[in-house]
């Protein structure tokens, strides 16, 4: 879905934190904060929780132990037992070398895939960042608005607060499939307003 | 930083009085089993006495000794994050001197005295018709046993006694500038270095060989000291943690906050699977190829008298911090925390029991309180020596060029 957001745009962290706690004490509610390199706190800042993603590679981990130890017990006990240097057919601290393996491969590939989900990383799926020097040495935050949002009144906040460029951008926010160059809808170039 | 900080370590009474009571049942019990078995004229019996005392004070020697191991580690890798609570592990680190002592005497005791159920090859006349003991009799004879033990437990204590002296120095001539920090951290780090070499030759590899493993004299596994290792080091570590929450408790260490904490739940939860990895190794090359001199090791404890605690060790050491500590609120927790350095102490106590006891009573485990007993003895002397240790110095080693990256380290 197209929605508008309110960037400013910030050269220094040391004002995008007081910023960051300014917006969210206002009410405003901060779509994402994209920085050229990780910050430290600046999760806490935004009051973002802990991500789940460790609980997701339980899970697929327990999977993997599961289907090692499942598959192995049917396969060498029932399916096709083998006397193995007199071992009984039943022989776990052989096995868990491949379980453990096993465990490492489901948790580390379903929690890559996890991550991709969450992040909407995919091939073919495009990514914005509102600001191309977002990578390189500024700090930009993302506001997003309602209907009823007074464009005016929020630019003067983040003058305010220290962004140094604010503009209005309207934004794919779920899974967006198309080109940079094709897609004219998303930008609204024609609509951008900036100041300084 | 601001005064308000009580850096100053003022020994609680109650501390001393639990301390005292501890050594005071720990003379009793040594005193009951020496009564019972150490006084007996019988080899066995006199031996589970001897033992008692050489799985407790090994033990409890390669604990306070991983406190050391962690300091200079964290040293040698400029590690900054662990200054704030730089003095916990130092002031366990003056109980290596010690309980040094204590465990020289044990050992030298058991290896000189007529008795050689603990130390078959100390027995000369039977390892002239034992070729494999006469194989290995260049390193399990009584000169070389001694020298090395003398020179490590020596050298233990001399590097300890450097590296705390160095830490200490700061404390009232501050570094003039930039260019004495450099070299303040430079000296610091080949002390530590030093200090790491012998670590690596000695419980790495030789100590636990001679110490422990020598026990079963015919058996060998190149994985046990590493094994042991690990063991201590998790087991030192729990320590760590249950003086910094102790002191956290009481309102010292304000600087230390969770994010440190969080840490060295880490290192618990790590090096316990580190642990249960060459723990396993060592189990399963032997159970795998499942040859009779290998396997003499394990039948005695994996399958034999002492399987309930071969297990319960397995779980106490394993699928306990696996599960309870690899949460992260639980390892920011100070109850859990507390919790699980007293189980994983405890649990890696029971695996140097069952290092032990096998050899000299392998149909039956020994009754265990009175090993109990031994152990809260043992407690009882390093906490003392540690209280007393904190003391003596600032809590905070806050000229040090580190300082500051630890104040603000978080995960």
């Amino acid at each position: 879905m197209v929605k508008k957001f309110i960037t400013g745009n910030f050269y220094d962290e040391e004002v995008l934190f007081p910023a960051v706690k300014k917006a969210r004490r206002a009410g405003y509610k901060i779509h994402e904060v994209f920085t050229p390199f990780p910050i430290h706190g600046l999760d806490k800042v935004m009051g973002l929780r802990d991500t789940s993603l460790h609980t997701a590679g339980f899970i697929y981990g327990i999977t993997g132990t599961a289907t090692a130890v499942g598959f192995i017990t049917w396969a060498l006990t029932v399916d096709w037992a083998i006397n193995f240097g007199g071992k009984p057919f039943f022989s776990l601290p052989a096995w868990i070398p491949i379980t453990f393996e096993l465990t490492v491969l489901f948790a580390a590939v379903g929690m890559v895939l996890t991550f991709c989900y969450l992040c909407q990383l995919a091939p073919f799926v495009k990514k914005d960042h509102f600001n191309p020097r977002s990578t390189d040495d500024t700090f930009v935050m993302a506001l997003e608005t309602t209907d009823k949002t007074n464009e005016q009144e929020v630019i003067a906040f983040l003058n305010s607060i220290g962004a140094k460029e604010v503009s209005v951008e309207y934004r794919e926010t779920g899974w967006w499939l198309g080109r940079y160059d094709k897609d004219r809808k998303v930008f609204h170039k024609e609509e951008t307003a900036t100041t300084h | 930083m601001s005064s308000s900080i009580r850096e100053q370590f003022v020994i609680p009474k109650r501390y001393n009085m639990i301390a005292i009571t501890l050594m005071v049942i720990g003379i009793i019990s040594i005193a009951v089993l020496y009564f019972m078995y150490g006084a007996s004229k019988d080899h066995h019996e006199s031996a589970r006495f001897w033992a008692s005392l050489l799985q407790n004070s090994v033990y409890f020697l390669l604990v306070v000794n991983a406190a050391m191991f962690f300091m200079c580690a964290t040293t040698l890798a400029w590690g900054g994050w662990t200054l704030v609570f730089r003095r916990v592990p130092e002031a366990i680190s003056a109980v290596v001197p010690v309980m040094g002592v204590i465990c020289l005497a044990i050992l030298l005791a058991v290896t000189f005295s007529d008795n050689h159920t603990i130390y078959h090859w100390t027995d000369t006349e039977h390892v002239k018709h034992d070729p494999v003991l006469l194989h290995k009799s260049g390193f399990l004879s009584k000169g070389f046993f001694t020298t090395v033990t003398i020179l490590t437990i020596g050298l233990w204590s001399l590097l300890g006694w450097k590296m705390r002296k160095l830490s200490r120095s700061l404390d009232e001539n501050p570094l003039p500038n930039i260019e004495e920090a450099k070299k303040y951290i430079w000296k610091n780090t080949v002390w530590a270095a030093l200090y790491l070499i012998v670590f690596a030759l000695t419980v790495m590899s030789s100590i636990p060989w001679l110490w422990l493993m020598s026990i079963d004299a015919h058996w060998y596994s190149t994985m046990y000291s590493w094994y042991t290792f690990a063991s201590t080091f998790v087991a030192g570590v729990a320590l760590i943690s249950l003086f910094v929450v102790f002191l956290k408790n009481n309102d010292y260490l304000e600087l230390t906050n969770d994010e440190h904490l969080h840490d060295l739940g880490k290192f618990m939860f790590a090096f316990s699977v580190f642990w249960t990895y060459l723990w396993y190794s060592q189990f399963m090359l032997i159970w795998y190829a499942n040859i009779p001199e290998e396997t003499v090791y394990f039948k005695p404890r994996a399958e034999g008298a002492y399987s309930g605690i071969f297990w319960m060790m397995f779980i106490i050491n394993f699928i306990a911090p696996l599960l309870i500590l690899m949460r992260r609120g639980s390892k920011r927790n100070y109850t859990t925390v507390t919790f699980m350095a007293l189980l994983i102490i405890f649990g890696h106590w029971l695996d140097f029991y069952q290092m032990v006891f096998p050899a000299i009573s392998p149909d039956h485990p020994p009754m265990i309180y009175y090993d109990f007993g031994v152990a809260l003895g043992f407690v009882g002397l390093i906490m003392f020596v540690t209280g007393r240790a904190l003391a003596k110095a600032p809590l905070l080693a806050k000229h040090h060029p580190f300082i500051k990256e630890s104040v603000i380290h978080h995960t």
